[in-house]
């Protein structure tokens, strides 16, 4: 069975990006980058998933796919220090600037050619549910509608697996849902699903050594305006901080003179 | 300072490190005032490798030596030295094995203590034998192809929680440390019990309990080396294992440092951070220096017996004992510098202070390390002398 897992790397403190002012995008160069914490949860889940195979005798594999800039290597050699068997990088000029349909596009074209090696479709594909960069939450289902797959997202458990069929518990309003789906699926999983290991020294030392394929748009076979800003049918228009309206006010002083204060105020307002 | 790690020991470090910051740090409170075992973090410790960085890869280890050891005791111990000591103390019980053990002995024993799937324990000190490990009352009577041990080791570091136990009893108490055997003991094996888990001062979240020996009886290739070698093998297990208390000391007081440095820039007294009063930003100042002294001892120190050096008592002994006195030092002026809420339990700069006072008392006394030290500095002048008198030049 193959579990594929989709990551991103984001920046390590979000609120300390800075917007480009001309395009509108995310400054990405020159600031402390981690693996997007949702996609850990993903990673550690796929990593659960061949350990549950195998001990049902079967054989599972792990592979990583991200897309980004050369320096995102680090990111999939975290997750093969983790125990990931095997990671691609997509990466090309021609992909800056993708909105996440874009970026759902050149992931599944990636796993496209992945499934074209191994001759087998991926059976699981697993993201997190969103990244804490673009919050939007929006790659996971766009990717597994262009891969022709159903997907469940929020996905807070995994209850069991067959060859054929999956059973989670997805968050729901007020509560959860037990779903089931047939096989290949594509989740999305909460934070908090499980808790991510930690790299082993022999899982560093293998990442390092890691030979990780980087694929560009000719080797995904993908014209320039498919992908990257050009194929990215949302513009950012304006980014702004929101204004202040409200205004804080502390009161000091006794406890009934606090009180006193604040019938007062409130007296006057209405 | 730039210490020229190799790749290997920088991503060593980073990583125990980042189990310190991740893992460890934010359960080192609790863990203290529950005085609870911290199994949870010895299988993350046991999942990174980091257990076997010593060990030798013919044996499931990674094939470093005593320094990458020393780098993964200073990073543990600037988040929690109690955990440090729980991870140390399986060392300390293998090392024994790894130095004096048969092939066979090594091949059963030393996977699982690299994999951290089973700790292991050092137990030499008895009631009445501390400093004087020579006063070793346990016994070990040869019974046919086993050994009858019956006695009461104390203040046994993992005790209770550790698998495999390297313990030292006396075959002759008449022939006094020449009487002194080292034995594998495994957990389970019937006559061997443990007495209740000890209330200490500091490193809470460690485990220190009594072993009772009744009528234990352990077989003949359990012996670690000879009859009689008991002592030797306790002698040279701790000439390598005191730079890794040496490293703790400094994780202890480096993290003491990094606390009230930050604390001096932020509490402000009389208009202006305390930090920037002389008093304190000398303090600070030495601090940093008596830190940086401690830390380049000991690294050098394990460089040194990685290296292959043959006699490093003396060093070993001077590492152990430069760097806990510093730690002792540099956490009572942390708790000096944070005032008031230095002393609170709120804070952690308290447990910095009880925590580093052990490493001023295990595994040999600062006092026993300095008759170590001394004797063997007179020694040498005498050597030199000699030499001198007979016209040669010797350093």
């Amino acid at each position: 069975m193959h579990v594929l897992v989709c990551i991103k790397q984001v920046p390590a403190d979000p609120s300390a990006v800075k917007v480009d002012r001309k395009t509108n995008t995310l400054i990405r160069e020159g600031i402390p980058v981690v693996v997007n914490p949702f996609d850990l949860f993903a990673i550690e889940e796929a990593l659960r998933l061949r350990e549950r195979m195998s001990s049902s005798g079967q054989k599972g594999r792990v592979s990583v796919i991200t897309m980004g800039p050369p320096q995102a290597r680090s990111a999939l050699e975290e997750a093969i220090a983790m125990g990931a068997d095997d990671a691609v990088l997509l990466s090309d000029r021609a992909f800056a600037g993708a909105d996440t349909l874009a970026t759902a596009y050149t992931l599944s074209r990636g796993i496209r050619r992945i499934e074209d090696s191994t001759g087998a479709k991926v059976d699981i594909v697993i993201c997190g549910r969103q990244s804490t960069d673009g919050d939007t939450a929006q790659v996971g289902p766009e990717l597994a509608e262009m891969l022709g797959i159903p997907h469940l997202v929020r996905v807070r458990k995994v209850e069991s697996l067959t060859r054929e069929s999956i059973r989670v518990e997805r968050i729901a309003d007020g509560g959860y849902d037990v779903i089931e789906s047939c096989l290949p699926v594509l989740l999305t999983v909460e934070k908090g699903i499980n808790q991510p290991r930690v790299p082993s020294l022999r899982g560093l030392m293998r990442a390092r050594k890691a030979g990780i394929p980087v694929w560009g748009a000719q080797e995904l076979g993908v014209e320039a305006q498919q992908v990257g800003l050009a194929g990215s049918p949302t513009r950012v228009i304006r980014v702004f901080s929101p204004e202040r309206q409200r205004r804080a006010e502390m009161l000091t002083g006794s406890p009934e003179a606090v009180a006193r204060l604040l019938v007062d105020r409130l007296m006057t307002a209405m | 300072m730039d210490y020229s790690l190799t790749e290997e020991q920088r991503m060593i470090k980073d990583l125990a490190s980042r189990i310190a910051r991740e893992r460890i740090l934010p359960e080192a409170a609790r863990l203290d005032e529950a005085e609870e075992f911290p199994w949870e973090i010895m299988r993350v410790l046991g999942e990174s490798d980091l257990f076997g960085v010593w060990i030798p890869e013919e044996y499931g280890g990674l094939g470093g030596g005593v320094f990458e050891q020393c780098l993964v005791m200073e990073e543990l111990s600037r988040a929690c030295a109690g955990v440090a000591t729980s991870y140390a103390a399986s060392a300390l019980g293998a090392f024994p094995i790894l130095l004096f053990g048969t092939e066979e002995q090594k091949q059963k024993y030393l996977p699982d203590i690299a994999s951290g799937k089973r700790l292991a324990a050092f137990a030499l000190t008895e009631p009445d034998a501390g400093s004087d490990a020579g006063n070793i009352r346990t016994t070990a009577v040869r019974d046919g192809d086993s050994y009858i041990l019956n006695g009461t080791k104390q203040w046994i570091t993992n005790g209770g929680e550790a698998e495999v136990y390297t313990v030292f009893a006396t075959v002759d108490r008449d022939k006094g440390v020449r009487g002194i055997t080292a034995f594998i003991v495994e957990k389970g094996t019937p006559g061997f019990e443990f007495g209740k888990k000890e209330k200490k001062l500091g490193i809470r979240s460690s485990s220190t309990r009594e072993l009772a020996f009744r009528d234990c009886r352990i077989p003949r290739e359990n012996l670690l080396d000879r009859e009689g070698k008991g002592f030797i093998v306790a002698m040279r297990t701790l000439d390598r294992t005191r730079p890794g208390v040496a490293a703790q000391a400094v994780g202890i007081a480096q993290a003491a440092l990094d606390l009230a440095a930050a604390y001096a820039m932020e509490r402000v007294q009389f208009g202006k951070p305390v930090g920037e009063f002389q008093a304190i930003e000398h303090m600070i100042a030495d601090m940093a220096t008596q830190i940086e002294a401690a830390r380049a001892l000991t690294y050098s120190v394990a460089r040194m017996i990685d290296a292959g050096a043959r006699d490093f008592s003396k060093e070993s002994a001077m590492a152990k004992v430069f760097a806990s006195d510093v730690a002792m030092k540099v956490t009572v002026d942390a708790v000096q510098i944070f005032g008031g809420y230095g002393y609170m339990r709120d804070y952690p700069v308290e447990k910095l202070m009880r925590d580093a006072k052990v490493t001023q008392i295990y595994e040999g006394t600062n006092q026993i390390q300095r008759s170590i030290i001394g004797p063997q500095v007179l020694r040498e002048a005498a050597r030199r002398k000699a030499g001198q008198a007979k016209g040669i030049t010797n350093s």
